[in-house]
This record gives C-alpha cells, sequence and structure tokens, in this order.
C-alpha cells in the first residue's frame, strides 16, 4: 500500500536555513545540509528545500546546498524558490534535485510547465500554488506572496495538471505560519479537482492537523517546518502518531 | 571491479551517481560514461532512465552502436546489468508511452499506463511503497520482505513469462517493482532514493 509522505521544508537563504511567520520576520535555524540529514535519518520521507529570497538575490548558494546535501541524503530531494527557466530545472537538476517546484513561473509563463515535464519528465516537476482566500474562491500569488496574479486556484491547478505538472504543492498564504492548522477547504477541493497528488502546505501547528489534511483533504502528502525545526515534534513522532490514526506512513 | 552508469542523456542521473559512489567508496571503480568499449570492458553496466519510454529509448538510439554494446554486454557475454525505473522499462519489446515504441526486448513484454480505476487512484504513482517479494532475487539479499521503496512512475512492466517477476507492489494491481532474469536486473521502484535499504541493493548489486 502507498504510503502518506512526511515532507519537512527547510526554508533556505543565502545558505542557511530560517523560517518565516507568513514569509516575513526571519529565524536562524541552523545549516541546511546537516539538518536535512538529521530529517532523513529520522524518518522523512521526502526533503524540501525553499529558497525564499531567490527571486530577488544571488542564489548561487542553494547550488552549493544541494550539491553537499545530495550526497549525504538518500531520499527525495525537492527544491523551490526563484526556479525560472529550463535552465534553472537543468541546473538544479544536475546538483542533486529530483524534483524542483516551480510557482511565479509558472503563472507569468505555464509553457515552461508543459516544456520542463516534457523535456525532464512529469516525476519531478511540482508546480508549487500559493493561494490566498478572496469572498468564495482563492487567488494565485506570486513572488513569494507579494504579487496577486487574480487567477482561480481551482482552474489553475487543473490547468497546471494538463500542462504536465507530476505534483502540487498547494500553501494556504492565509494559514502560512499561523500554526492554526491547513486550509483543509482549499486543499479538498484542489484534490477532488485533480488527479494528481497533492502536497499540503501552510498552517500546521499540531501533529493532528497532518492528520486531517490526508483524512479530510486526501492529500498525498504533508508539508511541514515549525513544528519539526524547533524540536516540537521528531518525523517519528509524527509518523507514529499518523499510525495510530490509522494512517498508512512508512515506519 | 569496474561498474559504468550509463550516461545517454535520459535525465537526471546525479543521484544514481551519488548513491553507487557512496556504496562503492573506493573499493570499487564508479564510472558515468557512454564510451562503448568502455561499457564493452567493464564489470557491470547501471541503465539509469526518467522521462518517457519513448524519449529514453530515442535517447539510447542517438548514440551511435550503444544498443548493439548494451545488448552484446548482457546478451551475449551475460554480464550483470541492472536497469532502474524507465531502464527497466526498457527491458520490454513495446512501450505505449506517448505513442508505440520498440523496445530493447530483452525480456518479452509490454509497458503500459497503470489502471487509474477512474481516477481512484492519482498518477504518478509517487512515494513510499513495500514491495512482495515472490522470487528471491539477489539483489534482495537480506532485504526484508514489505520493506518500503521509493516509487514515481505512471506506467507499469508487464512481462509475458511472470517467472521473471522478483518483487510486486499494491497500487491500483499488483504492479511488476522488480525482474531478474539470469543475469539482468530491474527494479521500478528508485534503489538510489530508498535510503538505507535502498543503497544495501545497491550495495548487493555491486557484489554479484
Amino acid at each position: 500500500m502507498l504510503k502518506n509522505r512526511i515532507i519537512p521544508c527547510l526554508d533556505v537563504k543565502n545558505g542557511r536555513v530560517v523560517k518565516g511567520i507568513n514569509f516575513v520576520d526571519l529565524k536562524d535555524a541552523g545549516d541546511p545540509v546537516e539538518q536535512a540529514k538529521i530529517y532523513s535519518d529520522g524518518g522523512a520521507d521526502e526533503i524540501c528545500f525553499l529558497d525564499i529570497t531567490a527571486s530577488n538575490e544571488n542564489r548561487d548558494t542553494i547550488y552549493d546546498v544541494i550539491e553537499r546535501t545530495s550526497k549525504k541524503c538518500f531520499v527525495p530531494l525537492t527544491v523551490g524558490g526563484g526556479v525560472r527557466s529550463i535552465e534553472d530545472i537543468n541546473k538544479l537538476l544536475n546538483c542533486g534535485a529530483d524534483k524542483v517546484s516551480i510557482n511565479t513561473a509558472a503563472v507569468e509563463n505555464p509553457k515552461v510547465i508543459l516544456e520542463s515535464s516534457k523535456k525532464f519528465g512529469s516525476q519531478c516537476i511540482v508546480v508549487a500554488i500559493d493561494a490566498k482566500k478572496n469572498g468564495h474562491k482563492w487567488e494565485i500569488f506570486t513572488h513569494g506572496g507579494r504579487n496577486n496574479s487574480g487567477l482561480d486556484a481551482l482552474d489553475y491547478a487543473k490547468k497546471m495538471e494538463d500542462n504536465g505538472a507530476g505534483e502540487l504543492l498547494v500553501t494556504s498564504m492565509d494559514r502560512d505560519g499561523t500554526q492554526i492548522g491547513y486550509d483543509i477547504d482549499l486543499m479538498s477541493k484542489i484534490a477532488s479537482k485533480v488527479n494528481i497528488p497533492l502536497i499540503a502546505s501552510g498552517g500546521v501547528g499540531n501533529l493532528d492537523h497532518l492528520v486531517d489534511a490526508i483524512k479530510l483533504a486526501n492529500a498525498s502528502a504533508v508539508l511541514a517546518a515549525s513544528i519539526f525545526h524547533y524540536g516540537k515534534h521528531s518525523i517519528q513522532e509524527a509518523k507514529e502518531y499518523l499510525d495510530s490514526k490509522g494512517i498508512p506512513v512508512r515506519i | 571491479m569496474k561498474v559504468i552508469i550509463v550516461d545517454y542523456n535520459s535525465g537526471n542521473i546525479s543521484s544514481v551517481i551519488n548513491s553507487f559512489k557512496e556504496v562503492a567508496k573506493d573499493k570499487v571503480s564508479i564510472e558515468v560514461t557512454a564510451d562503448l568499449n568502455k561499457i564493452k570492458s567493464s564489470d557491470k553496466v547501471v541503465l539509469p532512465g526518467q522521462g518517457s519510454f519513448k524519449s529514453c529509448i530515442d535517447a539510447l538510439n542517438k548514440i551511435d552502436g550503444l544498443t548493439e554494446a548494451l545488448s552484446e554486454f548482457a546478451i551475449n557475454n551475460k554480464k550483470p546489468l541492472l536497469g532502474i525505473c524507465v531502464g527497466l522499462q526498457m527491458f520490454a519489446d513495446t512501450g505505449y508511452e506517448e505513442t508505440e515504441t520498440k523496445g530493447l526486448g530483452w525480456i518479452p513484454g509490454k509497458v503500459s499506463k497503470i489502471d487509474n480505476q477512474n481516477g481512484k487512484y492519482k498518477l504518478p504513482h509517487i512515494g513510499w511503497n513495500q514491495i512482495n517479494i515472490v522470487k528471491q532475487s539477489r539483489i534482495f539479499e537480506n532485504i526484508a520482505n514489505n520493506s518500503h521503496m521509493y516509487f514515481v512512475h505512471s506506467y507499469e512492466f508487464l512481462p509475458n513469462d511472470k517467472n521473471v517477476i522478483s518483487a510486486i507492489t499494491d497500487y491500483s494491481s499488483n504492479i511488476v517493482c522488480s525482474v531478474e532474469k539470469e543475469n539482468i536486473f530491474g527494479t521500478q521502484f528508485h534503489p538510489e532514493k530508498s535510503d538505507k535499504l535502498g543503497l544495501k541493493i545497491i550495495d548487493n548489486f555491486i557484489n554479484i
């Protein structure tokens, strides 16, 4: 039986791990390579690096982080943040990333998803959707949550599937950093609209939130940062808790 | 001993390279190349594969003499070869991803899309699934039955002769996730991304 995945996410800035509250107010939480190794040894099903300020700043440091991590961690490695072009994707994959997650570029030029999934295979193309509620719908934000594209999140998710995305990483902008739980309404609506796996992100504060995303929203994987970074819970604890709730996990 | 990882522009093989180098340390030489003479003179060959069946076969055919060199290595000289993911799928006669494409034909059978049962199963099949070992294979030495391995694929290999199947996994139906036919080995899952147990499988292959 296929297991639901737990994915710790390391937000990286200038080669160091940080985690923001609603994408601002950054705190240093350590060296990315060592953290990734601790997570993979602890049973993480996948590691995600998000280069959060990559759209604005020199991002060569991330290549070095990926290269060093991929020589120490033998679980899938996903990298996002500032991925703009086929060349960026190629470079990240060559450094040892297994998947790339693409946000702004996919909104500005949906052809990037079409072309990259053809060139590298859908298995390594993750489309990152940052969505914020506006009335009865959710709108897609880009540039690390700074720009509102006005696009409807549900329609966009379907379009990205059609363009060849292998997975969707859906982050609720309203919930990110709040620790009050994933936006289950958003996640379940997107999960039922597409036939590719959905990774839920944004808002995890306790282990029940992970359970909710899988049981109520049908997420294939749950991504979390703070609850793991600051030692609130270990990956193993999270897995044992999910297991106790009848969710299939790799233990 | 010399192990060649075939570099035929089939997409991202850095994880395969990293994992084999980690296991080999300094005891075994790992070389990444498509050089025909080097392939012929090596002891073991790893055939990775990412992207579609068609794109991988096209990439193999683009390198003059490569499929012949691989056939000579695996079929005539019967030296150990490990196919990973699409590398395994290419053993088949025919693949149906994108369009009907002729495979290497080493293990008769076809490669078809996994039946998602009208959307009940998400595709690609991404994540950790357990392998049910149905035939003892040399690459599964000291690997417990029902171990977790990392998968990412939408197509499955359907060999005509079920005796080549060494492990299956449960996703929509019993998917072939490993084969062994004499000196030819293949895994649908990614040992290079399956943590310690995956590295053990790589170690087993190196030690055949």
